[in-house]
């Protein structure tokens, strides 16, 4: 049988096959196409080891090479004596990352191939947290083959750093779940013991002694809740009446209080009611918001966890300098301050670090957004990350490579957790208030039952300490932010601070940058003119015969513009910096430049064609005698660029477009886009005073840019994105980080915001209504405490639930 | 009637005892991954692969 499937996508990673190809594996007596010889290896490693299966199993492709960046020489560092990994005296173990987890085959084929190692004791997978636990016999093995062979089946993993992967959050998550759990289990039994009191209430055949047996078999059971699961709300409660404020767990605390040492009085003396199972009910109730919260925070913080490896895991160092210039290569954590690293071309720079010798061209895309390479001199500081597009350098280590500029996003995540909204701020004062208010109504309501009604005076009391418990109202924010907020990072979206959907949401002007924010920030190649005996296609051929290998960006234009085709060879390829490119292609000198450059070899020029056309960088190709070319390039448009612009004008929001580049090519971008308002040729203060004036007039502006130059206006501006993922300092002004450099993620941001703001809003409406019914009710005794608790745990209910819809898009 | 006053005091030991029973489980693990476990045992297949097979040269 002819089993060749007629299918264009590889077998084993589904990416296409390149036609021509031949790479093929056979499995289970099928023969399967592969797209290249590294699927091939690793199918044919799956089937060699007898694990064929696999692919029956799985149920996605498997990791390709779309993304990925093997290493595997940097592999080997990790096979070093690091204490991190010490077990004992024969065998150490570890908790890897391993990335790419889809499905139970890639758990069951990483364990199988891991298993097979030899020295290897013991690897487990957990898929939810996609963490690797490996241990092994130091003599026989060593960690960089247990990477390498995770690596061999497809997989990519990287030691995994318990401190800075947030282990405390996960500690944290687990005793609030053991907490919930001990709660929920109070919470029945105690319902079990109430419930005959209840059922018996009315026809009074209960007999006593049953009675209090139920009522101390209640209290016995509510103590683990009260003493172990109400502490997060005590220990709330504390240090807010600590710092002299009513916060929101204060009535909670009141609440479970009264109603415990209500019911515990009661159970004591035989007389009045208990209100164990409401007790045990608002515990539960409570912490299983709580815990819903905190999930969310822990997937935020997974999000961010990807960004960290941006930085490489290893570095050269030097040693000896600068007496010797041997070299060897370390785990980029191991360099220390003042250390010498050696950054080749193609690598990143491992850690925050100034230049000591060599001068170089660095992208800084990664950490500023913009394409740009940057030119770099003896002195300057090169931030971890960067990468080194043109020449080796020397650099002296300025900051161990955990606290480089990309470790600072941990940070401001941090912040942004701790941060509250204004919403959720007035949230908080206006419960201080209610708080206060309700204690005194409370004290009120039992001084007047006691006058009226000695018998109700305290059921009365509990009922509307614990109907009025603003639960609802304290909820009604945080959830939504933190479904938001995880929602939104998921998209690639950071928000930094957390007043930024509100914000976003009331902005009245969007003002947008436009080079690398509306525009691509990098060169296209627009139009080309030939200017000797050689057509278009030929002049763009040699063009990019000549631009290979260079770094530039308008070298990369070129190559982008002359596509696949092979580029001609070129030889005595020289580089005159700033100036243009000189190479022999078939024999023939040819220069590739601005027009003083070429015009050295090609004569003076013809005509008007020296002269640029607004807005274009112009390229020239020319040789001996002769001109050959004019290229313009200039910025493109992102394609997403004109939805966004629209979605807000159709949101009745004022979009202006303010750059520093040319006005003729500002107002050709406005034009294009249907903006009304647009200023070019401003420099930075100009956009900052723009922006002012805007709110001087009472309007709410939200500032879209790129890079540093826009940090002025970007911390002016009431609610700001930064494109791109990273400019250290843009990033500390503004309030979000659009991870993706993708416009769209401005409207994403925009229309989460709106729905957010319409979740709160109904949220707080909800718990107002709820309060306002529910309180002059148990102050009119119509409520009894366990109504009052069901009234309450619904409302909260309603709140959590409504909140997480925002978790669905 | 009566023997309520045995059964729920020793109902009230069960639950105590549940505690202690899910405090053990989730100190040794057993809560940290629930999702893995659950797929892990939709493979038929449990034997161990031989330690280390020849090396995957023979290929074509």
């Amino acid at each position: 049988m002819n089993a060749v499937l007629q299918l264009t996508d590889c077998f084993h990673c589904g990416l296409p096959v390149p036609p021509g190809s031949s790479w093929s594996v056979t499995i289970d007596k099928l023969e399967r196409a592969m797209c290249c010889p590294g699927c091939e290896a690793v199918a044919q490693t799956i089937v060699d080891i007898g694990q064929s299966k696999y692919y029956t199993e799985r149920d996605d492709y498997a990791a390709n090479a779309f993304d990925a960046n093997l290493m595997p020489p940097e592999l080997r560092l990790y096979s070093n004596d690091d204490a991190q990994f010490a077990r004992d005296a024969s065998s150490c173990e570890a908790t890897l990352s391993v990335e790419g987890i889809r499905c139970a085959a890639c758990v069951w084929l990483i364990e199988r191939q891991l298993s097979r190692l030899p020295g290897v004791q013991a690897a487990s997978l957990n898929v939810a947290t996609e963490r690797l636990y490996v241990r092994w016999s130091k003599a026989q093995c060593e960690p960089g083959d247990i990477l390498q062979a995770v690596r061999q089946v497809g997989y990519t993993a990287y030691p995994y750093d318990a401190v800075r992967h947030g282990e405390q959050l996960q500690k944290a998550s687990k005793t609030l779940g053991r907490q919930l759990f001990v709660a929920g289990l109070s919470m029945m039994q105690v319902m079990m013991y109430v419930a005959p009191s209840y059922l018996a209430a009315e026809d009074g055949t209960l007999d006593p002694a049953m009675a209090s047996l139920m009522r101390w078999a209640s209290l016995i059971l509510t103590l683990p809740a009260i003493c172990y699961s109400a502490l997060p709300f005590f220990q709330g409660a504390w240090s807010s009446l600590r710092a002299r404020t009513l916060g929101m767990d204060v009535p909670v605390t009141l609440g479970i209080l009264a109603a415990f040492f209500g019911s515990l009085v009661a159970t004591f003396t035989g007389q009045g009611e208990v209100y164990f199972d409401s007790a045990t009910m608002f515990i539960f109730l409570l912490l299983c918001s709580r815990y819903f919260e905190l999930q969310a925070r822990r997937k935020a913080a997974s999000a961010l966890e990807r960004l960290q490896h941006a930085l490489p895991a290893s570095a050269t160092l030097m040693p000896g300098f600068p007496d010797s210039r041997a070299t060897t290569l370390v785990p980029a954590g191991s360099l220390a301050v003042g250390d010498v690293i050696l950054v080749k071309p193609g690598e990143a720079v491992a850690a925050d670090s100034v230049i000591i010798e060599g001068n170089s061209a660095l992208d800084l895309s990664l950490l500023t957004g913009e394409s740009a390479a940057q030119r770099k001199n003896i002195g300057e500081r090169v931030p971890g990350g960067a990468i080194n597009a043109s020449a080796a350098l020397l650099l002296r280590v300025l900051k161990p490579a955990r606290e480089s500029t990309l470790s600072d996003l941990l940070k401001l995540i941090e912040r942004a957790g701790s941060g509250k909204p204004q919403i959720a701020q007035w949230a908080d004062k206006v419960a201080a208030w209610f708080v206060l208010g309700l204690l005194l109504f409370a004290v009120a309501v039992f001084a007047f039952w006691s006058w009226h009604d000695p018998s109700q005076a305290w059921p009365v009391a509990i009922a509307v300490l614990v109907v009025s418990c603003p639960c609802a109202l304290s909820l009604a924010t945080p959830t939504a932010l933190a479904a938001a907020t995880d929602s939104l990072l998921r998209r690639g979206v950071l928000i930094v601070q957390p007043h930024v959907l509100e914000t976003l949401h009331r902005a009245t002007h969007i003002v947008f940058d436009k080079t690398g924010t509306l525009t691509l920030g990098r060169p296209v190649l627009r139009q080309t003119d030939s200017l000797g005996k050689f057509d278009e296609q030929t002049c763009l051929h040699v063009a990019a015969a000549l631009e290979t290998g260079s770094a530039h960006p308008l070298a990369q234009a070129i190559l982008e513009a002359a596509g696949a085709a092979e580029p001609a060879h070129a030889t005595q390829l020289r580089e005159v910096q700033g100036q243009g490119m000189e190479g022999i292609v078939d024999g023939v000198r040819y220069r590739l430049g601005n027009a003083a450059f070429v015009a050295a070899i090609a004569g003076p020029p013809l005509g008007d064609t020296a002269l640029g056309v607004d807005g274009m960088t112009p390229l020239y190709l020319g040789t001996q005698g002769q001109w050959l070319a004019r290229f313009l390039l200039s910025d493109a448009l992102r394609p997403e660029a004109r939805e966004v612009v629209e979605y807000f004008q159709r949101h009745g929001k004022q979009v202006v477009l303010l750059s520093g580049d040319q006005e003729a090519l500002t107002q050709g971008v406005a034009r294009e886009l249907g903006i009304a308002t647009a200023c070019g040729e401003c420099l930075p203060d100009e956009k900052l005073d723009f922006v002012q004036q805007l709110q001087a007039t009472g309007a709410v502006v939200a500032m879209v840019g790129d890079g540093i130059n826009d940090a002025a206006v970007l911390s002016a501006a009431d609610v700001s994105f930064a494109m791109g993922s990273g400019a250290a300092l843009a990033q500390a002004h503004a309030d979000t980080v659009l991870l993706s450099s993708q416009l769209r993620s401005v409207l994403d941001t925009a229309s989460t915001a709106a729905r957010s703001m319409r979740i709160i809003r109904e949220n707080l409406g909800w718990a107002t209504l709820y309060n306002l019914t529910a309180i002059p009710a148990a102050a009119l005794g119509f409520l009894n405490p366990w109504l009052s608790g069901v009234g309450m745990a619904a409302s909260s209910a309603v709140v959590i639930a409504n909140a997480l819809r925002l978790r669905k898009t | 009637m009566e023997s309520l006053y045995l059964l729920i005091p020793l109902s009230i030991a069960v639950v105590f005892i549940a505690l202690w029973v899910f405090f053990k489980a989730s100190d040794g693990g057993q809560f940290d991954d629930l999702v893995g476990p659950g797929l892990r045992v939709l493979q038929d297949d449990d034997t161990t692969p031989e330690p280390v097979p020849p090396p995957p040269d023979q290929r074509e």
